[in-house]
């Protein structure tokens, strides 16, 4: 990565999005498939469900963002110069 | 032969010698400071204590335990970051009000009694002032006036407590305090207000993204982390501060997604850090004091780090809202790195040093059976991932290419991102270091498999979480635009106080003098002014009737005013002659 201007950068390419894309649901599953070889140690009895930190994790951020963009946006939202 | 020196006095004292250094001088004089103190600190043992007598009190203005250790060495530590990275910033208000700043964080800390501890904490936030009006743009000195006045009450309510406690206990000692009396309650208000809580936090997200460069840096880091040390030493334990901890990692993130300011976003998720400490303190074992504490070390590494990476963003395009950034990953690839590697560690990756602390208050919430509790810190770690791991590098780095060509982070931001950078790496590959210097022993195993395999499926399900929202278009667009918080009360409604008693008090005050000045002493004084002819008129009316012709009572009257108006009376000038005739008569 340079600074020259012309010069194609690696985020430039679509096959190089496409690299990290692949990357990620790559180790999704085998985040899952490792999961039953595990032994845990759980404090509560919703940790050994089979997923459930992945599903978790998942749930929250589309809660998490619908709410703000449907629910807190409407409310909070105002001009930049509000208050001016 | 002095054998120490406080680093508070070090910081202090120093400061006040920079403006008179010139060029590589003053940057070496700078980055001595802190080391030398440093250097005092460690040759220091635990339990040592300065005592002097003032006034029938013990004052102690230098007591070290484990504790205040801890907050000592990160204090140190970024301090010297922070200069590092304000070198090729030249401004000479910064540096002193950074270093007495960061001297107060040290003299809260190191404070033994109640009297110095609240010198101190009222200096950091008069210093911590001048970091925010040092920007110089109008908005930054709104802000900062309304930093002031916000800490000021905030202060004003400690000191209020402080002194009922002191009338209570008869003693200035600082120790454990814990919630029993109204005097308690100021002192745990007055220090969650520095603490950002819940309702209170919008001092916080109001004034650091109008600091100045390197002040967000330093602010980042004391104002609060003293809060935290304050609250660990006084409070702990005290079970309000689970749920005020629990309340504080999970609001901010909400506002965090849809705030468009990088720097808010930023210290949006310092309050939701900040939570995780509280919730340690609040449940107050030694595996949670140890977590809040090692968590305090670790986020201000990493926040810092953040904030580095966001001000090298601002001093090179002069832009920080994510509607003008992107793809700056091209020009400036070293920053864009530093900033991802923060970016892990606050999002708690295995190998980072959010991963070692925070898991520790994590596992402390599950050792309690607080299941509610767990379940809102895990939804704030799949959040705080979410907007400070994802969005801050992305839309800042990534995303679209918004067109800016600049040249890369100076070498002085540069070198201290990565020492910043360096130990995020350091203290998650070996947490040893940080768990050598916690305030309890530690036996707690960050990397276990299941541990570490659980926060892998946490985290890479929340990329896929926003992956997924962002190529759907679901994800919410950066939009130009603010988002109301609380401190929409004191914003507005102190505007709506002002227009209240503007339009109150001015109204009674012009209704006043309309009734008095424009027409009650007007008639006052016509009346008096026509008082004499007219009870002249009214007396002599019925002699002048029967003695004279006179024309009518009405053209009398008038001749009558006329004549006192000028001071010609007839019976004056009768009274006169007859006066004259008299003492003529008595002299002669």
């Amino acid at each position: 990565m340079q600074m020259d201007t012309e010069k194609k950068h690696i985020f430039d390419s679509k096959k190089n999005v496409h690299l990290v894309l692949y990357g990620l649901f790559g180790s999704l599953i085998l985040l899952l498939a490792l999961e039953p070889f595990i032994h845990k140690h759980p404090y509560f009895a919703w940790e050994e469900w089979f997923g459930f930190y992945a599903i978790y994790g998942f749930v929250a951020c589309v809660l998490l963002v619908l709410a703000a963009k449907y629910i807190l946006r409407p409310f909070v939202k105002r001009e930049e110069d509000y208050y001016d | 032969m002095i054998e120490f020196i406080p680093p508070a006095f070090i910081y202090i004292l120093g400061a006040l010698l920079v403006p008179l250094l010139r060029g590589r001088v003053k940057s070496a004089y700078m980055l001595i400071l802190p080391i030398i103190s440093f250097f005092f600190l460690i040759s220091t043992q635990v339990g040592t204590a300065w005592e002097i007598d003032f006034l029938g009190f013990d004052l102690v203005p230098f007591k070290v335990d484990r504790l205040s250790l801890v907050f000592g060495y990160i204090f140190h530590l970024i301090s010297v970051i922070g200069i590092i990275y304000t070198l090729s910033i030249r401004s000479d208000l910064e540096y002193v009000a950074g270093l007495v700043y960061a001297g107060s964080a040290l003299g809260v800390v190191f404070a033994g009694d109640l009297f110095t501890f609240f010198v101190f904490w009222e200096m950091l936030t008069v210093s911590a002032l001048w970091l925010i009006w040092a920007k110089r743009t109008k908005a930054s000195q709104a802000a900062g006036f309304r930093y002031l006045m916000v800490h000021v009450f905030g202060g004003l309510v400690l000191l209020a407590g402080i002194i009922m406690y002191i009338s209570e206990q008869k003693s200035i000692s600082l120790g454990f305090i814990g919630l029993h009396s109204p005097a308690t309650y100021c002192i745990f208000i007055g220090m969650g207000i520095n603490a950002a809580w819940p309702l209170l936090h919008t001092w916080l997200t109001d004034a650091y993204p109008e600091s100045t460069v390197g002040g967000a840096v330093f602010l980042s880091a004391f104002t609060t982390k003293t809060a935290v040390y304050a609250l660990a030493r006084t409070f702990p334990g005290t079970e309000p501060l689970i749920w005020i901890g629990a309340v504080m990692t999970a609001f901010p993130i909400f506002f965090a997604v849809i705030e468009n300011d990088m720097r808010r976003v930023l210290s949006y998720s310092l309050i939701n850090q900040v939570g995780f400490m509280m919730v340690g303190i609040g449940i107050g074992t030694e595996l949670s004091i140890n977590g809040a504490a090692a968590h305090a070390f670790a986020h201000i590494l990493y926040k810092s780090l953040l904030f580095m990476s966001m001000g090298a963003v601002i001093f090179r395009t002069g832009k920080i809202n994510a509607t003008d950034l992107g793809g700056l990953y091209k020009s400036m690839p070293w920053t864009a790195l530093f900033c991802s590697i923060g970016a892990a560690s606050i999002s708690a990756f295995p190998l980072t040093s959010g991963f070692v602390s925070k898991s520790m208050v994590l596992d402390a919430a599950a050792h309690g059976h607080m299941s509610i509790i767990w379940l809102t810190l895990l939804f704030a770690s799949a959040g705080v991932f979410h907007h400070s791991g994802i969005k801050i590098p992305f839309f800042a780095f990534f995303s679209h290419d918004a067109g800016h060509r600049v040249k890369e982070a100076p070498p002085s931001m540069l070198i201290a991102m990565g020492i910043a950078a360096f130990f995020c790496i350091f203290l998650g590959v070996y947490p040893k270091f940080l768990y050598s210097i916690l305030p309890y022993p530690v036996d707690f195993v960050p990397y276990t498999a299941p541990h570490v395999l659980s926060q892998l499926q946490l985290l890479m399900f929340s990329a896929l979480a926003f992956t997924l929202l962002l190529r759907s278009g679901i994800y919410p667009a950066e939009i130009r635009a603010i988002n109301l918080d609380t401190d929409l009360i004191y914003r507005k409604g102190g505007r709506l106080f002002y227009q209240v008693m503007d339009k109150g008090l001015n109204a009674f005050n012009s209704a006043a003098e309309q009734v008095f000045v424009g027409k009650f002493l007007v008639h006052v004084t016509n009346h008096v002014k026509r008082l004499p002819a007219t009870l002249l008129a009214k007396i002599c009316w019925p002699f002048w009737k029967t003695a004279f012709d006179a024309p009518d009572r009405k053209t009398i009257s008038e001749n009558l005013l006329k004549r006192a108006q000028s001071g010609f009376y007839p019976i004056a000038i009768m009274g006169l002659f007859a006066a004259i005739y008299f003492s003529l008569l008595f002299l002669l």
